[in-house]
């Protein structure tokens, strides 16, 4: 679904990622893994096409299309979604206000009629019900005055009501207590099926517990260094990254 | 001429300010300049009495004395007050006005503005949606005034200022100028001696306006300022919610507008005052053109426990020098500003409120949201006081301020006066930039820049939105948007 080839790109004339490749197949998921400054942030930015991130070779494609000419917006409309590690808090705006607004912009986007309020209605209820998550908290501006925990949550929530095709976790479990990360992990379990893939960027390996993923990549001074099975992140949180930084 | 022509095509092909045409219509001028006989041509086109004459030309008089104010914090090259027409009307037959003798171009000019002005077309609308009568000022004439005869029924009078100063003398006598001196400022005594039409409303005592009162005033003519003058009432246990908006055509040269609106509140009444604001901007490259609103605005809560709230959503002009205020004079009085002031481009806007608390427990709150755009400068300037009788005044300011963009500037000058030891003023003011990491958030989820944009303002003032009544507020909500298009990026 999603293929990577050869990416190279700056931050500030600072190149951070260094021709990396990676193929992400539908129904998979995918983890990368890798110490701190590898670059991780930096893939799910360029991936979804944040300013200030710039390509300066290879190519970016889902399901062949290219994603690297397109806005941050385009590609939200075709499937992609991140899910931040550091939530923004949008004050005065209602969670399901943003959230109703941002579907009602993809649909528009993709020549689909927007969706009815008591269908909107319906789903975010259902939702919020499967993560455990208060409506009410739904009706208050969205992510102003949330925990940690609160924030990620509500992360999947609007993957869960925005329904993508391809989903990057970055860094979802940091700031979670035990019981949230569990929420979080049914949630994100919840979402896997034959057609939508998953890229899940995480520091340790706590998270794969919860999320088994199908391949577990190393990321390592802007390349991918090593690829393995579920095996290799075990094997990375006993000896750590160090083999690989030096590698790289 | 082909100079305006061609701006207003070119901003209209632009989508940017949808207000900037121009009626062509047959109008009556007064020569221009500014003398004493023009003041006295203005009276006797309108017909006046002795006495109204006579105020005017001591208005005149005391005005020839003053100096332009300097304070704000806006720049502009002099004006000159000669070179500007001080009286144009759409000519019109003689005899009284009646909604079939309105000229047909005005008409359709109200139409194209979305004002509604003939009463079947309000009463067409949606079953149950609330209905509002109309007071429209056509440069410096107001042309009709829609559902009199019921709001005469309620014994609410709402007709134009000329109107009220030939059918209720007793009433403009009493009122007039008790609220704004007419030496209170620079722009007051030019508006006191020259000032056209504008909106008269009295509510008797312990009526409720039986529906939404407001004026649109529309500056047409070229070279011409407009000087309206509205004078609101609310006798003891009245209430009336009064909404006014304003729009003028694009044109190269500035127009001055200086408007004088008075309230006078008292024993238990309430006056809701609500304002939409889109007055020409001016071009937002060279910032040529536009109006300058140099707007006096002040109310009089003169009876006990009696309440004013203003609300405002100040988008266009190029200049904007207004502070709404409220003398709180009765025991238990309240005042209430909530505004919205957005600047893009090169406007410029001084604009805060007033509270004087004068009397015992009386309590004001102030919202204040400036958005500043472009290369445009926002000021908020408010000042809270207490005199030594309002023991136990209460006040709460908050003014937050949004910065989109580099090159825009937002200031805020709070004066706060406590003359005794029993009063509790709060005042709480933020600024900030509208985040990149906000609009790229947004925007991952699907949004597009300028949608992502208009969420994130319309969130930052919503405090303020929800003062409007329902179906302004959703105007006011669409021209936040319009006035903000193409400010990032």
């Amino acid at each position: 679904m999603l293929s990577v080839s050869n990416l190279h790109a700056a931050v500030e004339d600072k190149e951070i990622l260094k021709g990396l490749s990676l193929e992400v197949p539908a129904g998979e998921v995918h983890a990368i893994m890798g110490p701190n400054g590898a670059g991780k942030s930096t893939l799910s930015y360029v991936l979804t096409g944040r300013s200030g991130y710039e390509v300066t070779a290879g190519k970016v494609t889902l399901e062949g299309e290219d994603l690297l000419a397109l806005e941050p917006n385009e590609r939200a409309a075709k499937g992609v979604f991140l899910s931040f590690q550091y939530p923004l808090e949008i004050p005065g705006v209602p969670a399901l206000t943003f959230i109703r607004t941002a579907l009602n912009a993809q649909r528009k986007a993709r020549g689909e009629p927007e969706v009815t309020a008591p269908e909107f209605l319906k789903l975010a209820r259902a939702k919020a019900a499967e993560l455990k998550i208060d409506f009410d908290m739904l009706k208050r501006a969205l992510n102003v005055g949330f925990s940690g925990g609160e924030k990620k949550r509500m992360e999947i929530f609007q993957m869960a009501m925005l329904s993508p095709r391809f989903l990057i976790l970055d860094e979802t479990d940091s700031g979670l207590d035990i019981d949230a990360l569990r929420i979080v992990a049914d949630g994100v379990n919840a979402l896997r099926s034959p057609d939508r893939a998953m890229l899940v960027i995480t520091h340790y390996q706590r998270l794969l517990d919860y999320i088994k993923p199908d391949k577990v990549h190393v990321l390592a001074g802007g390349r991918i260094v090593a690829t393995g099975g579920p095996d290799l992140a075990l094997e990375l949180e006993r000896e750590g990254y160090d083999k690989y930084a030096r590698a790289a | 001429m082909a100079a305006v022509k061609q701006t207003v095509e070119h901003v209209a092909s632009l989508e940017k300010y949808k207000h900037g045409f121009v009626t062509d219509i047959e109008q009556d001028f007064a020569p221009k300049g500014l003398n004493a006989d023009i003041v006295r041509f203005i009276s006797a086109k309108k017909d006046e009495p002795e006495w109204m004459l006579a105020w005017r030309l001591d208005a005149f008089e005391r005005w020839l004395a003053m100096e332009e104010p300097d304070w704000a914090k806006v720049s502009f090259p002099r004006i000159d007050y000669q070179d500007s027409y001080y009286y144009a009307a759409p000519k019109k037959k003689e005899g009284p006005k009646s909604l079939d003798e309105v000229d047909p171009d005005l008409l359709e000019t109200y139409k194209k503005l979305g004002i509604p002005l003939r009463e079947q077309e309000v009463l067409a609308g949606v079953e149950g949606a609330p209905r509002y009568a109309v007071d429209a000022v056509f440069d410096s004439v107001s042309v009709v005034t829609t559902f009199k005869k019921e709001l005469a029924q309620a014994g609410v009078i709402f007709c134009s200022m000329s109107e009220a100063i030939r059918e209720h003398p007793e009433l403009v006598r009493r009122y007039l100028g008790s609220v704004v001196p007419v030496s209170d400022n620079y722009f007051a005594c030019l508006n006191a001696a020259v000032f056209s039409d504008g909106s008269f409303v009295y509510v008797p005592p312990g009526v409720r306006c039986p529906m939404e009162l407001s004026t649109y005033f529309r500056i047409n003519a070229e070279n011409s300022g407009q000087f309206e003058r509205t004078l609101i009432i609310a006798d003891k246990g009245a209430y009336v919610s009064y909404l006014e908006g304003c729009t003028a055509p694009m044109r190269d040269e500035n127009q001055l507008h200086a408007a004088v609106v008075e309230l006078v509140v008292l024993d238990d009444a309430e006056i809701k005052y609500s304002t939409v604001q889109n007055w020409y901007p001016g071009d937002p490259e060279t910032g040529k053109g536009g109006i300058y609103n140099f707007v006096t605005k002040r109310a009089d809560c003169r009876g006990d426990r009696s309440k004013v709230s203003w609300t405002q959503v100040e988008t266009g002009s190029s200049i904007t020098w207004k502070y709404p205020s409220c003398v709180l004079r009765g025991n238990e009085s309240s005042g209430e500003f909530y505004s919205i002031a957005i600047t893009n481009g090169r406007q410029q806007a001084d604009t805060g409120t007033k509270m004087i608390h004068l009397g015992a427990n009386t309590r004001s709150r102030i919202i204040s949201k400036g958005i500043s755009a472009g290369r445009s400068s926002n000021t908020y300037r408010g000042l809270v006081s207490a005199h030594p009788k309002a023991k136990g005044a209460r006040n709460f300011t908050q003014c937050d301020s949004l910065l989109i963009g580099k090159h825009c500037a937002a200031h805020t000058v709070p004066y706060i006066e406590a003359r005794n030891g029993q009063s509790k003023f709060e005042h709480e003011a933020t600024t900030t930039r509208l985040s990149e990491d906000q609009l790229f958030y947004a925007m991952q989820r699907g949004l597009s820049q300028e949608e992502a944009v208009q969420l994130l303002v319309n969130g930052f003032v919503k405090d303020v939105l929800q003062e409007l009544p329902m179906e302004f507020a959703v105007e006011a909500q669409k021209l936040v948007a319009i006035s903000l298009e193409g400010s990032v990026g």
